[in-house]
């Protein structure tokens, strides 16, 4: 590290806690599916924020690299979801998270 | 310097952050997204991931949020939710409630908590002129992850397999109607062997 840190790392820390508590909320007070799906995006941004302040805070390259894995298995949940999203809503047009019901008894 | 990055940065992400969850129209919801994503790659900038600042705009701004935006449009989903209609009483009040305590939680955590751990012998991050950012993530992915790594492009093959699985459905049955797939679906054993076999 040549530069050094006038930030304190649990500024960025706080942040990503912040971040993670409004997709969260996002995720519990939003209907609408692709809305859903947006918010648990934000969560996994904010712990990827967390992993790379945590990396230049202890000097691992480590940290990034789990940040690495974190998009790969992001890409890939957002298509396999992206997917699913679309069946539902052309077998019912217009569905909302409770209308997606068909396997209560 | 990095203060200043830092504080635009934070307001850029919060700001969309609230975008995303405020927003009626999901169209602009996703654009919120994208404001997020942006200020979650300065913040990497400001803290020495060159890399994934780069690969953050090239996949989550370029590739997931375009995804997002193209099936919010095939879809014609882009009509405002309203906000105010509740079909579960109580549910949002308590939803907010939930996430206040969440965020309370973990910021009371980092309040109290201090940072543990040793700082990393093997990995280090070294001086940026010696051993470049990309230089460092691609020795290690190579390395000490590698098995993560072929983990990740199984994950991928079984990925790209599911979505061509559940597109191929869906597009076989556009020709049905939406009612009488519904049916179908709910009750298989009322379907027609004829069907089966065309």
């Amino acid at each position: 590290m040549i530069a050094a840190s006038t930030v304190d790392p649990a500024w960025y820390l706080g942040l990503g806690a912040v971040l993670f508590a409004l997709g969260a909320t996002g995720l519990l007070v939003r209907r609408n599916p692709l809305v859903m799906f947006m918010c648990v995006e934000l969560m996994l941004n904010a712990v990827n924020l967390t992993f790379v302040t945590f990396a230049r805070e202890l000097d691992d390259v480590g940290g990034q690299v789990v940040v690495f894995f974190v998009l790969v298995v992001a890409a890939a949940e957002v298509v396999v979801g992206l997917g699913i999203i679309v069946s539902i809503l052309r077998r019912t047009p217009g569905a909302t998270a409770d209308d997606v019901s068909l396997l209560k008894g | 310097m990095e203060a200043a990055v830092f504080a635009v940065g934070a307001v850029i992400c919060v700001v969309g952050a609230a975008g995303v969850i405020l927003n009626r129209n999901p169209v602009h919801s996703a654009l919120c997204l994208v404001a997020t994503l942006f200020g979650v790659a300065v913040l990497f900038i400001a803290q020495d991931a060159h890399f994934l600042a780069a690969v953050q705009v090239i996949v989550y701004a370029g590739a997931i949020v375009v995804l997002f935006l193209f099936v919010i449009m095939l879809l014609g989903v882009d009509r405002a939710e309203d906000l105010g209609e509740e079909p579960l009483v109580g549910q949002r009040p308590a939803a907010v409630v939930v996430g206040l305590l969440l965020g309370g939680v973990l910021a009371g955590t980092l309040a109290a908590a201090t940072i543990t751990g040793l700082r990393s012998a093997g990995g280090a991050v070294e001086a940026e002129e010696s051993t470049p950012n990309i230089t460092q993530i691609g020795r290690l992915l190579f390395t000490d992850y590698l098995f993560a790594f072929e983990i990740t492009s199984v994950l991928l093959v079984i990925g790209v397999v599911g979505a061509v699985l559940l597109a191929r459905r869906s597009s076989a049955g556009t020709n049905v109607d939406a009612d009488e797939e519904v049916d179908e679906i709910s009750s298989p054993r009322d379907r027609e062997p004829v069907e089966e076999s065309a």
